[in-house]
């Protein structure tokens, strides 16, 4: 495998909250592959959405990096100047946000948004940036005529696709696109996946999907990082992660899903409790009140075990997952959590 | 587990009432939008959120409402219980219009015909105890003081919130979103009601809950005897608590039938195209384009004839002249005219 596009290392993030430290992001390491799509997926709270922005190091005012890298292109983000941290946004790093509805100004035209992007940033002339603002919207599927209309003549998913293309606009290296589809209907959002999957395989950028929905992932994603209370439980290709889900958290996962293709009858089975409060976190693993295979040794901090090349798992007992997989496939196992 | 006055179904409706518990026929909600100066240009329109729709739910029967934003499912949901008069068609509850309903018999349509809300975090008083919340339904009910405490208990239970009485004097941030739904539910059901309309319960939820709020759902039911509506948009929840799934689109219904049959077999375009567009949590998936047209439907500017023939893969020129009425299609009722 070459080496990889970007590459976090031990990354932390903390919010202050009145005198007390929110460790929202406490050591997470994980590889994104060049021309890959991965999944950050987890639940509200886990960290996800402030990891994706910690790596355009837009992040809240009360919130800082205290520590690990982030390497891209032979940098490290959480260290350069601001100055440089700026220069690469949207040219090497572009970042879509949860809702596009957010991210269009409401009082100009798209296209003077497009403008302001592809000439101050990009340093194209006013001709150029027409041209590039034809290119964009043919791209993601929409009538060039449409450059001159404000973003509430846009449907919902028109808008997102105007937000997919303002992130295409100098060429990036790598999208970050934070819940892109969530607020979407199902038809609508399939066939933005669908657009931004095939402009990915065409363009050869890589991008980050932070979301919350497993089969948003299985159906686009290459690669996936599920996070777990500001840490990352498991990372690995998709085929690994689904097929043969090593941390209890992402077995819990896949049984509390319901699942079209899957045999009716079927019960879903709820991981018990809730995600702890990151302002005072059980010690040792983070799932351990959840997790039905939780033993004593589990009170401490579990170790990163490679369990198949390139899928490392933050589980004391990440070695007996194959039993642990049987294991949780019953509904009785997650009933009553030790 | 069963407290005082939750009789489980079996006893409690012995076939003496009628099988129908909600009769809907040509049922209409119409908007006027635009406000007084697009009239004055003669601009304002009419929305038909909801736009003759028919359809009886039997005692027993948890019906899903199925569609996507703007498709009138919320807006239907709403009728049937009356916090929204209908502009056309009848609805009857129990044998009775509830539209002509006022005073004491509205108070006891709503004791009988209750809504569980989506966004638990909205729908109770940030101010209220737990106590407080469950309390006044039964307040408005005219419930006495000294039975409230065991019914809020009962109710509690039903929804299996571990040691309810924990819970009475907490306010609702003290509690997590899969506790609050949970709340919700139980402030629906203190009132043992007969029906009860549940509008996407677990959209707010995260996945890892989710699934427990579902299951209680689908066992008080059961254990109750409940007569349900479930409106969502998310076809793999519908047939999780449904057995019988009610498509709508811009305010019309497109498909009627068993859930199964219409997960494993769409006969209408629209319903094709949904289930097609269903994520599942397999790698291996179909990644087929989808049978639909791109764009989204608009309620202010609906195409004439069918209101899904601008998108539909199978249109002809007969979709466009003449509105398709419902057709039995075996198990099912589909507008469309392919069948």
């Amino acid at each position: 495998m070459s080496e990889p596009l970007l590459s976090v290392r031990d990354l932390r993030v903390s919010y202050q909250v009145g005198r007390n430290f929110v460790h929202a992001v406490d050591g997470a390491s994980f590889d994104i592959p060049r021309g890959s799509i991965t999944g950050l997926v987890g639940e509200s709270g886990c960290g996800k959405t402030t990891v994706a922005r910690a790596l355009t190091r837009v992040i809240a005012e009360n919130a800082a990096i205290t520590g690990g890298q982030i390497l891209f292109d032979g940098k490290d983000l959480a260290k350069i100047p601001e100055k440089d941290m700026n220069a690469l946004r949207w040219r090497d790093i572009a970042f879509i946000p949860q809702s596009a509805m957010n991210s269009l100004d409401p009082v100009y035209t798209v296209e003077y948004q497009l403008d302001e992007v592809l000439r101050r940033r990009g340093g194209l002339n006013r001709k150029q940036s027409r041209a590039r603002s034809e290119e964009l919207f043919e791209m993601v599927g929409i009538d060039a005529n449409r450059l001159t209309d404000y973003p509430h003549q846009f449907s919902g998913g028109m808008r997102q696709r105007v937000a997919i293309a303002l992130a295409l606009a100098l060429d990036p290296k790598l999208i970050i696109a934070d819940e892109p589809v969530t607020a979407l209907d199902v038809i609508v959002q399939r066939q933005i996946l669908d657009q931004l999957k095939e402009l990915q395989t065409r363009l050869g950028v890589s991008v980050i999907l932070v979301t919350h929905d497993i089969s948003v992932v299985a159906y686009i994603c290459d690669r996936t990082v599920v996070m777990y209370a500001g840490k990352v439980a498991e990372s690995g290709t998709m085929q690994a992660a689904l097929t043969a889900p090593s941390h209890p958290y992402t077995m819990g996962l896949r049984n509390a899903f319901p699942d079209l293709q899957g045999a009716a009858a079927g019960i879903l089975t709820p991981i018990e409790g809730a995600p702890p409060n990151l302002a005072s976190p059980p010690a040792g693993c983070r799932f351990k009140p959840r997790c039905p295979f939780a033993l004593d040794i589990c009170g401490t901090e579990p170790p990163i075990v490679e369990v198949a090349p390139g899928h490392p798992v933050l589980c004391h007992r990440a070695n007996e997952s194959a039993a642990l997989r049987i294991e949780a496939a019953r509904t009785e196992t997650w009933m009553a959590p030790a | 587990m069963d407290g005082p006055g939750m009789n489980p179904a079996t006893e409690k409706n012995v076939n003496k009432k009628p099988d129908i518990l909600v009769s809907v026929f040509d049922a209409k909600l119409h908007y006027a939008v635009g406000g007084a100066f697009a009239a004055m240009r003669g601009k304002s329109t009419v929305v038909k959120a909801v736009d003759g729709v028919s359809f009886d739910i039997r005692r027993g029967e948890s019906v899903g409402l199925l569609g996507e934003s703007g498709c009138g499912k919320t807006s239907m949901g709403r009728l049937l219980l009356k916090l929204e008069e209908k502009t056309g068609g009848t609805i009857h509850f129990d044998g009775e219009e509830i539209g002509a309903v006022r005073g004491s018999g509205l108070k006891k349509f709503r004791s009988k015909a209750q809504l569980i809300f989506q966004n638990p975090f909205d729908a109770i008083n940030p101010r209220f105890t737990i106590r407080q919340t469950l309390a006044e339904p039964l307040e408005n009910a005219d419930i006495p003081r000294r039975e409230r405490e065991a019914r809020i208990i009962t109710a509690l239970e039903l929804v299996k919130l571990p040691e309810p009485a924990q819970f009475l004097d907490r306010y609702p941030h003290h509690l997590s979103g899969g506790q609050l739904q949970r709340v919700v539910m139980a402030r629906a059901l203190i009132l043992q009601p007969e029906f009860v309309v549940a509008d996407e319960p677990v959209s707010m939820l995260d996945v890892s809950v989710r699934a427990g709020v579902l299951n209680v759902f689908r066992d008080v039911r059961d254990r109750l005897g409940l007569t349900a509506i479930y409106i969502s948009h998310d076809l793999a929840l519908v047939r999780y608590v449904c057995e019988r799934t009610i498509v709508m689109y811009l305010g019309r219904i497109m498909e009627d039938g068993p859930t199964e049959d219409i997960v494993r077999e769409p006969l209408h375009p629209y319903t094709k195209a949904l289930v097609a567009a269903v994520p599942v949590p397999n790698p291996d998936q179909s990644h087929e384009p989808l049978p639909i047209g791109r764009g989204a439907p608009d309620p202010r500017n609906p195409p004439s004839g069918c209101v899904f023939r601008d998108r539909c893969p199978a249109a002809h020129a007969r979709c466009a002249a003449e509105v398709p009425q419902p057709k039995p299609v075996g198990t099912r009722t589909v507008a469309c005219h392919l069948y």
